[in-house]
């Protein structure tokens, strides 16, 4: 199982930041070209991070957030780090298919070039408008490479003219309509970030909140943020025990050929048997179980 | 000589009496008994109160040769030692060896008087910046004697280093010479570095900016030691005596190194129970302060004892009852003078009780862990305080060598990198601390265990902690900034840095 609990946002100009990345934890850092990089820096930024990508090897997945190609860089960025094979390419502000299937095209072309697997470069898309988050299964679905969808925080609350309250109101129908994108397309959902790195509190409620509504993981701005979205991600021993009880019940239902089956009273039906099965496969995949099919 | 950490130490070193290389932390076994300082004598209704520092240094005899002493617990807000010097200088005495427990930035104002021959040797801990530079080199006509905290309560208890007149800065004073740190516009807490140079001092002159009628309570240093007493406007800045509680870092990868440091303890095997604890005051070492307290309320474990360098962290642990008792040499901030002022559970101590190796035991014998800082690390666990990656004198070694000999686990951390400099290499420039006795490396890396202690090897591969060799740390670091030239330096010996049991384990050379 592909976790993506945390992806964290590295600027990708300052270099003690690229050096360490990789030692916090996080299942997927990203390497930032585009907001978090001053227009002056841009070039700068995309050598560091090449070089960076080039000799130092990151234990964890590996994206770097190109400029939209709409802008005078995005394609500069495009051709520097494609040639260090990224695992994922992550288009901030995607709006249509069309976008994706145009950096898809330059994506194959590049591993061709440099003779990388072909298909092995992933992408991923940052939905940032209104127009975005209506389009978000096609642009899901507009090319294999898609591994993710991610909801982006600022701009889009700007679009859709509201600003950031402490309960997200201003996100339930954005976040609603990307996890129901997300899952169609089969691919995972990603919340936006929490600036305020000081505010352990309504971090924590937030993360609680957006894995309850099945997002798949959180961006993150500061390495402390980590292992509180992973806290909030890993299953309870109790939910594990759970788990392992419904499918204990089930198998035994199977081998007694019996239609119906119950724990402690309760009728087990396939999605709860479902829902146990994925339990057991994410402890497993965060190192709190071992057993449990890898889903 | 070669010693036991593979340094090369002259048979002799001018202007070092008796040299003896090191061997192991505990083969060197003094015989003979204590010094002691001069007979005192004081008639009935005598008068100690003089009206200046002039005074005071005419009434003490204080003659050229001689040496003088200072206590460092007003840190980098001290008044005293600069004051007294310039005075001395004045009076055209000259050729002191000056011996404070340790010297601070602002003890830079003293630099001419080393220029000028009023000081011609230093006995210390260590320094920083250009009187750091200074000591470095070469321009003293004898070595700078580096000591660690323990190290110097020996040295003067067994006679090696003998005070002819001793300077105590003093925040609380009575008219008859009773001294405490806890009260006073200059409070300082805890008195232990001045508590052994008061006791085995020729003379000694208590400086005071709060002189009270008599008596004074509570007594850290008694009038039976103190012979003058001289008042002034002011012995220190509050200041830079004493920070107000000091932040956790949120600095993420001392965070990092301080999570790993924390796991290290509580899967060692010795975090149970009535445990004893040392911490450092740097950022790593205040963060698994809270990380600690974390896992022992989550545990139901309480310590025994803590001890120190005294923090926030520390004192908010005493408070919630996670620690019986705190035993304190030093105050780093406001909240620590502030407890060892109301607290009966924290104890003042003198640096001999605290860390001095040849008396009946100090209590960093009854230690169980201890979190140290260091500046490099070997791939033979010596580690380096003093010296920075030019060679120069930026540092001091304070309790590292006491601490890491007394405690059951010895826990060093430090970054793997430091801007483009390696913290994991071949071979320290300076060792300070002798690997033997440091049983961890924890960087941000990856956390190296001394192949001496394999029994905390087992136990720490349940801790989720990236363990790897030492050797493999040092490749990482190797990797990223590259090999390092040795530093090169000369023949001359600008400093030894002495063991705490008296012998040499290494020296410091002049850069070139």
């Amino acid at each position: 199982m592909k976790l993506r609990r945390t992806m964290m946002f590295v600027p990708g100009n300052n270099p003690g930041m690229l050096i360490n990345a990789g030692i916090y934890g996080a299942d997927t850092i990203i390497f930032d070209l585009e907001d978090s990089v001053a227009l002056s820096e841009k070039d700068a930024a995309r050598h560091l991070v090449y070089n960076a990508m080039k000799s130092i090897t990151y234990s964890c997945e590996v994206a770097v957030r190109i400029n939209h190609i709409s802008t005078p860089f995005g394609y500069k960025d495009l051709e520097t780090i494609l040639a260090v094979k990224p695992d994922l390419i992550r288009l901030p502000k995607a709006e249509t298919a069309a976008d994706i299937e145009e950096i898809d095209e330059i994506i194959t072309a590049a591993e061709i070039k440099h003779g990388f697997l072909p298909g092995s470069i992933k992408m991923m898309a940052a939905i940032e408008t209104a127009k975005g988050i209506r389009n978000a299964y096609s642009i899901a679905t507009a090319s294999p490479r898609m591994v993710a969808l991610a909801i982006g925080g600022e701009d889009y609350l700007a679009d859709i003219q509201t600003s950031r309250t402490k309960d997200g109101k201003e996100f339930f129908a954005g976040r609603g309509q990307l996890i129901l994108a997300a899952r169609e397309a089969g691919i995972h959902a990603i919340d936006t970030v929490f600036g305020d790195v000081n505010n352990e509190e309504d971090f924590i409620a937030e993360t609680t909140r957006i894995k309850e509504m099945g997002f798949d993981g959180k961006s993150v701005v500061n390495p402390r943020q980590i292992k509180i979205v992973h806290e909030i991600y890993t299953p309870s021993e109790k939910e594990i025990d759970h788990a392992q009880r419904v499918i204990a019940a089930y198998e035994e239902s199977l081998t007694r050929k019996s239609g119906v089956v119950s724990l402690n009273g309760k009728m087990i039906d396939i999605p709860v048997v479902k829902r146990a099965q994925r339990t057991l496969a994410y402890a497993n995949a965060v190192g709190k179980y071992e057993g449990g099919e890898t889903l | 000589m070669i010693n036991g950490v593979g340094r090369v130490i002259p048979e002799s070193i001018a202007g070092i009496k008796n040299v003896k290389p090191y061997i192991n932390p505990f083969s060197y076994v003094p015989t003979g008994h204590l010094t002691g300082p001069a007979i005192k004598v004081n008639k009935p209704r005598s008068e100690k109160v003089l009206s200046s520092i002039e005074q005071a240094i005419d009434a003490s005899g204080l003659k050229d040769g001689m040496t003088i002493s200072f206590h460092h617990h007003f840190r980098n807000g001290d008044y005293v030692l600069n004051m007294v010097l310039g005075v001395i200088a004045r009076k055209g005495i000259k050729n002191l060896t000056l011996a404070p427990s340790s010297l601070n930035t602002i003890n830079e104002e003293i630099i001419p008087y080393i220029n000028e021959g009023v000081i011609t040797a230093v006995e210390t801990s260590g320094a920083r910046g250009k009187l750091g530079q200074l000591l470095t080199s070469g321009k003293l006509s004898k070595p700078t004697i580096i000591r660690s905290h323990g190290g110097r309560a020996r040295a003067i208890e067994c006679g090696e280093l003998h005070i002819d007149v001793a300077f105590i800065g003093a925040p609380a004073c009575d008219t008859y010479g009773n001294i405490n740190g806890v009260e006073g516009k200059s409070a300082c807490g805890s008195m232990g570095y001045a508590m052994v140079d008061a006791a085995y001092a020729d003379k000694v002159v208590a400086i005071t900016d709060h002189l009270v009628s008599y008596p004074l309570f509570p007594i850290s240093i008694p009038q039976t030691q103190v012979d003058y007493i001289v008042q002034i406007e002011a012995i220190g800045d509050p200041k830079g005596i004493a920070s107000g509680a000091l932040r956790i870092s949120k600095d993420p990868r001392e965070l990092l190194i301080a999570q790993y440091a924390t796991a290290a303890i509580e899967y060692s095997g010795y975090f149970k129970q009535d445990y004893s604890i040392q911490l450092g005051s740097g950022g790593a070492s205040l963060a698994a302060a809270r990380f600690l307290k974390e896992k022992m309320q989550k545990q139901g474990i309480t310590a025994s004892f803590g001890l120190g360098g005294v923090t926030a962290p520390f004192i908010e642990m005493l408070e919630e009852g996670l620690i019986k008792a705190v035993y304190d040499v030093q105050d780093f901030d406001i909240p620590s003078i502030e407890s060892i002022k109301k607290n009966r559970n924290h104890q003042e101590m003198s640096a001999s009780f605290y860390a001095n190796p040849h008396t009946g035991g100090p209590i960093v014998n009854q230690l169980d862990v201890v979190i140290l800082s260091a500046t490099e690390v070997d791939v033979n666990f010596n580690v380096n305080v003093i010296t920075d990656s030019n060679g120069v004198i930026m540092g001091a070694v304070g309790g590292h060598q006491d601490t890491a000999a007394g405690a059951a686990l010895s826990i060093v951390v430090a970054p793997l990198l430091r801007g483009r400099l390696p913290m994991v290499i071949d071979q320290v420039h300076t060792v300070c601390t002798p690997g033997e006795t440091v049983d961890i490396v924890v960087t941000e890396r990856g956390v190296a265990v001394n192949p001496l202690r394999s029994d905390l090897k087992d136990n720490l591969k349940a801790a989720n902690i990236p363990l790897m060799d030492i050797e493999e740390l040092r490749n990482i670091a190797y990797e990223f900034a590259g090999k390092p030239d040795p530093i090169e330096v000369s023949e001359r010996i600008a400093a030894v840095v002495e063991y705490r049991d008296g012998t040499l384990i290494d020296v410091i050379r002049t850069t070139v």
